[in-house]
């Protein structure tokens, strides 16, 4: 029992511990469009996007969040502006956007002193440097981006299994299509500070994948995958805090040793 | 929706993708409640028809017209089962979840499905000959019975106009005697039903029309007006051959070539 609550002791551990959980269940929940969709170079890309923004924040002093927030969307929406009507296809969109913004923020934080210390923060996050009005944001930017897939999850449901159903239901596709490509870019800038951009990706989709496993239903595999996300938060935490490693690294480890049960036991059982 | 079953017009409609025209100036009119099929060589821009007729494809020119008024302003009245390649069969919903999707156009945007909204899936699966399998998921369905599942949710659509993309191609005898059965159930409400299928047998012997198609209007009327020897040889060319005792056949044996689009 000591074992658990010891580390709870020191208040940077609870809020690191809210944090990571938060943004399990809400990379988790989000990822599970990702892995449907398939958007996992989307996200991927998308996480190391937000690079220049957190740089640019970071130089002028401002808070990461916003200026991760700001660059999110304005990629998010240029990919979906370079591969309309099918000018270029929308994975090299995404190749160059991914490629450029990464470079840029590459330069503009090595133009910074504490370079090595400041970048390996922002690419496998900083979970124990969560301060009291970082959890808040996070808290608050994490409920409205979960509120918003309850309220939605129909129109998300029909755009992402039956795009010619959404057509002749008349549902608004290109806009709810941006809105997800938002709500996911808010996603990524919400798990920099935990796990990183990084690392955030792979929150995006291990959970996800190892709940498309083990459900056949999509709420189920949102629940599922939500419980695996938190999960694998505290998980990797405790072994961060235990063995001394970075905690984005132990997060993503323990989901993807999640993954490799649910994978293992779904081919046993195929098997029987 | 209340207003009646009416009719559907197309108005020298060309349609295409970018810079390429598929279909070319293509008007003809369905009376409410006919059966339409649509035939055409392989490529023949049936597909892109469909496409339009849903309103995922903008036309060139020309217009779409459904009981009186343009494609759009109606919600809901058209129906589409989709080719099945063009289904993710690996996506985690179950049967009655699919035909629940049909309801979504009437239930509102933040509401939850009512008595009323899960009787019709009820309703729907029962007359489609699925109810063993509304808890499957969709993957696990053979094909017939995923066709199946997707005709209960046009049905669960109510729709006035029901788009169905080559149905008969790779079911079984029992799916075809089904999506038959539906149709004649469907004729009833006055559903107006436009098929398109390479089946030119049933083309001609259970449908009330036939659209002929290459790229452009070839011919449209009933079976009989339809389906001559010069309509056919300038639908599908080389692939029509003629025998001495009059009988036709249309040879598709090749894959098409594949110039004009994707997926069509």
């Amino acid at each position: 029992m000591n074992f658990l609550l010891e580390p709870l002791t020191y208040q940077f551990m609870q809020r690191g511990l809210f944090a990571s959980v938060i943004v399990g269940v809400l990379c988790a929940v989000m990822g599970t469009y990702v892995v449907l969709r398939g958007m996992a170079f989307l996200g991927d890309a998308m996480a190391h996007a937000i690079l220049p923004g957190v740089a640019i924040a970071y130089l002028l002093q401002g808070n990461l969040l916003v200026g991760a927030g700001v660059a999110a969307v304005i990629v998010a929406l240029s990919i979906g502006l370079f591969s309309r009507e099918g000018v270029v296809k929308e994975d090299t969109a995404i190749g160059i956007l991914f490629a450029a913004a990464l470079s840029l923020g590459v330069a503009l934080i090595s133009s910074m002193q504490t370079y090595a210390v400041d970048l390996s923060h922002i690419l496998f996050g900083n979970v124990l440097g969560v301060n009291s009005s970082d959890l808040w944001m996070i808290a608050i930017l994490s409920f409205m981006i979960l509120l918003t897939v309850g309220l939605f999850f129909k129109q998300f449901l029909v755009i992402s299994f039956d795009p010619v159903l959404a057509a002749t239901l008349r549902l608004p596709a290109e806009l709810l299509r941006n809105l997800m490509l938002v709500l996911l870019a808010l996603t990524v800038v919400v798990s920099l500070q935990t796990v990183g951009v990084s690392l955030a990706a792979a929150m995006l989709v291990t959970p996800a994948a190892t709940a498309y496993l083990l459900t056949r239903r999509l709420l189920p595999m949102m629940l599922v995958s939500a419980l695996i996300g938190a999960l694998s938060s505290v998980i990797g935490l405790y072994l961060s805090y235990y063995l001394n490693i970075v905690s984005g690294s132990t997060i993503v480890l323990t989901a993807t040793a999640f993954f490799l049960f649910a994978f293992l036991w779904k081919r046993i059982k195929s098997k029987q | 929706m209340t207003h009646t079953p009416h009719r559907l017009e197309v108005e020298n409609a060309s349609i295409g993708y970018g810079e390429k025209i598929i279909m070319r100036d293509l008007s003809f009119q369905v009376p409410h409640g006919a059966r339409v099929a649509v035939v055409g060589p392989n490529g023949a821009g049936k597909s892109t028809l469909f496409k339009a007729l849903v309103g995922i494809l903008p036309l060139k020119s020309g217009q779409i017209i459904i009981h009186g008024e343009s494609l759009g302003t109606h919600k809901d009245c058209v129906a589409y089962v989709p080719q099945r390649e063009d289904v993710d069969w690996r996506f985690p919903v179950t049967v009655s979840d699919v035909v629940m999707m049909g309801r979504f156009g009437q239930m509102g945007w933040w509401s939850q499905p009512s008595k009323t909204d899960k009787q019709i899936v009820r309703k729907s699966i029962e007359q489609m000959g699925i109810t063993d399998l509304a808890d499957l998921s969709i993957g696990q369905l053979s094909g017939g019975q995923q066709q199946r599942a997707f005709l209960a949710r046009a049905l669960a659509q109510e729709p006035h106009i029901l788009l169905m993309d080559e149905p008969f191609t790779g079911v079984d005898a029992t799916t075809q005697e089904v999506t038959f059965g539906l149709l004649d159930h469907l004729r009833e409400k006055m559903v107006t039903a436009i098929i398109s299928t390479h089946d030119l047998n049933l083309a001609a012997s259970r449908f009330d029309l036939v659209l002929l198609i290459n790229h452009r209007l070839i011919a449209y009327g009933t079976p009989q007006q339809v389906f001559t020897r010069e309509n056919l040889a300038s639908a599908f060319g080389n692939s029509l051959l003629v025998m001495e005792n009059g009988m036709m056949l249309v040879d598709e044996c090749c894959p098409p070539e594949e110039q004009f689009t994707i997926n069509d």
